[in-house]
């Protein structure tokens, strides 16, 4: 039902935000990049599988190029060999890209408080979004994906993400 | 080990000194004896002990009892027809001089030498190939030795190149410079991973091409290093069983039955008859969930993705029951030393009952799919074949070595928790191609089957900690009400399960092949040294053996036959 301005235009024409229609899209149609090194990549793989079928987000096609994928989930442990590997693939999806650290290793090092590991990625890209559990249970992820979302929702097409970012690989 | 077995040691060894710890006989001999030892130990008719299980090192710079070196260096030998196991130790008074390499004898010394190499800086004279193989190439020290700050982590900025490597590779393929870059015969490199769908993980495989065929390989692991065995060092017994958990995460509960075994033999502790029960129906159970998600994920490679399906939703089925008993659906961290965190819930057998017949249900859906599909029989029969020599030299174990037609299980040859008693068959191969190592694990799951049937039938009722209160945490009544109990409770908890001082290796037949644990032990609650020996790291380093002269599609579908997890490759 049409008010105003848009009246005039009939049943074919919809006006709206440019940011709200593109988020709209963005939103229901994120296709992950599963960067799996450890535990919590198994969970994953319980997340995509029947029972809780992350599809019912729109997250379903996994693609492991990073060059088509918009969302990247690190599951598991970044030791510091792995760093550099984590950055260049983050380099190479194309923007707008959104990170989820899934599990304690990942967004702090977990248990692993040692000479190899990385304590947190953050400290090479950036993340939008944590996953606390060692390993989180795949509701959780499920959860993290729609905070993802609701993200996704309040940005600008206009404005670049994350910028500034300065992490120690950099 | 059997008296005559060591009698045999000492007479043929008299110089060295022959020892026993658990059933390891443990010899210690000279660096200059080091190799002739070896070689009599390997090609001796009365020995043979054709599988280099492992190699460490230990540094004992921190050690209370006073040493004759600071490093020392242990090989564990197991000749597989009679079950016998041998450590042969030498001490090393200059790791930079450091010691031969047996690298001639067995092919698993290659990468285990490696490691002792990386973590603590022990030199291998005549090694084709020494060079880092967990740490990064930038990394500097050896985090092993104990005055490596635990802390102390070291940014990596690129990634290896392997370019020395593959090439050397090609040069014993009769593969020149001249021949690499000639228009004619051009070689391709190409490289799967570290972050591949194919790897599974975080593996590097670097492939060169002729065509579609593989002339060369080179692989590269250590990405999920997360130093286990150091980190270990400063808790106490108990509080490593969560990160046993995360060795083999498809099957984290057998490892830490696996962990809990080998302290509690050292200790002495025979544990009740339910627990051992407890512990082969769970650990049976969890065989067949790392098999499940070995097939599922090698058959999606293979691009039957309707397996995965069928399999998949069983495993996650029994996660109900899982996350019942354990509380987690993934890292159980369900063991303790002498016991069990807790017992089997009221209702357990009929959740067990409807979850076997499930899968019993999956696996022979599956199974439907694949026996009579010649796309999966021409993909799999004939090909990436390792053959029984070879797979023994690699220090091959479990599955992998079964389907190259060595019927060595520890099951059956070095029985523990009344599995003697239990009617099971051990699958074996014959040529030890995909399809066996594919056909392997569909019938070892229907075996773990036979055995938790057997085992639900037979399990006592009874208590599930031992009545051991120097091991095992008294019961909250005591701890409240007793004096005792409170010190009991008290001391195990701050100072952990206090073990006699000494070394020694125990194993377990784990889903992916032998699991052995090698500990130093000084007295205190807390391991001096703990190496974990795992089935995968000697697998993978037979890798380029299986794969060369395949195709890079078979690369992918054998590197899922072989369950590559990296949590236990790299520790």
């Amino acid at each position: 039902m049409a008010l105003g301005f848009e009246a005039s235009l009939g049943d074919s024409v919809v006006t709206t935000k440019l940011d709200a229609i593109v988020n709209w899209g963005r939103q229901y149609s994120l296709w992950p990049m599963v960067f799996g090194t450890a535990c919590c990549a198994i969970e994953f793989m319980s997340a995509a599988a029947s029972q809780h079928d992350i599809s019912r987000w729109g997250a379903e096609v996994v693609r492991f190029s990073p060059r088509q994928a918009d969302l990247m989930l690190v599951c598991g442990t970044v030791s510091y060999k792995q760093a550099p590997i984590l950055k260049r693939i983050y380099e190479q999806m194309p923007e707008p890209k959104w990170v989820v650290a899934m599990g304690a290793c990942a967004s702090s090092g977990g248990i692993y408080d040692n000479y190899c590991t990385v304590q947190g990625i953050d400290t090479i890209i950036p993340v939008d979004v944590y996953i606390s559990g060692c390993p989180p249970r795949p509701e959780a992820v499920l959860d993290a994906l729609m905070k993802i979302q609701d993200q996704i929702k309040g940005e600008s097409v206009l404005k670049d993400r994350h910028k500034d970012f300065k992490g120690i690989l950099d | 080990m059997n008296a005559t077995a060591l009698e045999k040691i000492q007479a043929a060894f008299p110089e060295a000194a022959v020892s026993i710890a658990l059933d390891t006989a443990v010899v210690a001999v000279r660096p200059e004896k080091l190799i002739e030892t070896l070689t009599r130990l390997k090609n001796e008719r009365d020995f043979k002990f054709s599988l280099l299980l492992d190699v460490t090192a230990i540094d004992y710079l921190e050690y209370p009892a006073v040493q004759e070196a600071r490093f020392a260096i242990v090989y564990t030998l197991r000749n597989w027809q009679k079950n016998l196991l041998v450590q042969v130790r030498t001490p090393v008074h200059d790791p930079d001089a450091g010691v031969p390499s047996v690298t001639a004898l067995w092919d698993s010394a290659n990468w285990g030498e490696r490691e002792v190499y990386d973590q603590y800086g022990i030199n291998f004279i005549g090694h084709p190939d020494l060079r880092r193989i967990l740490n990064h190439w930038q990394f500097k020290g050896h985090p092993l030795r104990r005055d490596y700050n635990i802390r102390q982590g070291q940014i990596c900025y690129e990634t290896d190149s392997l370019e020395k490597e593959i090439k050397a590779r090609l040069a014993t393929k009769g593969v020149s410079q001249s021949m690499m870059e000639d228009i004619n015969t051009e070689i391709m490199f190409l490289n799967l991973g570290p972050s591949h769908p194919v790897t599974h993980g975080a593996i590097r495989i670097l492939t060169a091409l002729d065509g579609e065929t593989i002339v060369a390989n080179v692989n590269e692991i250590g990405y999920l290093h997360r130093g286990f065995e150091k980190t270990a060092e400063s808790l106490t017994y108990n509080q490593v069983i969560p990160l046993t958990d995360r060795l083999n995460y498809c099957s984290a509960l057998m490892n830490n039955i696996a962990y809990v075994k080998a302290v509690e033999s050292w200790l002495g502790v025979e544990i009740t008859e339910r627990t051992k029960f407890m512990r082969v129906v769970l650990s049976e159970f969890f065989r067949i969930q790392d098999h499940l998600v070995c097939i599922a994920a090698n058959l999606v490679d293979m691009g039957g993705l309707t397996n995965y399906w069928y399999l998949y939703n069983e495993k996650e089925a029994s996660y109900d029951l899982i996350s019942r008993l354990t509380g987690a659906r993934l890292t159980s961290s369900f063991t303790r030393i002498g016991g069990m965190y807790r017992d089997f819930y009221e209702g357990w057998e009929a959740d067990m009952d409807h979850h076997i017949k499930n899968i019993e249900k999956g696996v022979s859906d599956s199974l439907k799919l694949i026996a009579k599909n010649r796309i999966v029989h021409d993909r799999t029969q004939g090909v990436c074949i390792m053959p029984k020599e070879k797979a023994l030299s690699y220090g091959y174990t479990g599955p992998c070595l079964r389907a190259s037609g060595v019927p060595f299980d520890l099951r059956k040859d070095a029985p523990y928790y009344n599995y003697e008693s239990f009617d099971f068959e051990v699958p074996v191969g014959t040529t030890g191609d995909l399809y066996d190592r594919l056909m392997i694990r569909f019938e070892e799951i229907f075996q773990s089957i036979r055995i938790i049937r057997q085992a639900m039938k037979a399990i006592p009722e009874g208590p599930i900690f031992v009545d051991n209160h120097a091991v095992a945490l008294p019961p909250k009544s005591q701890v409240y009400g007793k004096i005792e109990g409170l010190a009991n409770h008290f001391k195990l908890i701050f100072e952990g399960v206090k073990t006699p001082p000494g070394e020694w290796y125990d194993s377990f037949e784990a889903a992916n092949g032998e699991l052995g644990f090698h500990f130093v032990s000084d007295g205190s609650g807390k391991p001096y040294k703990v190496k974990v020996r795992p089935p995968c790291f000697y697998i993978m380093g037979g890798f380029h053996e299986m794969v060369e002269g395949a195709m890079i599609a078979d690369t992918v579908i054998n590197l899922g036959s072989i369950n590559i997890i990296g949590g236990e490759l790299d520790r």
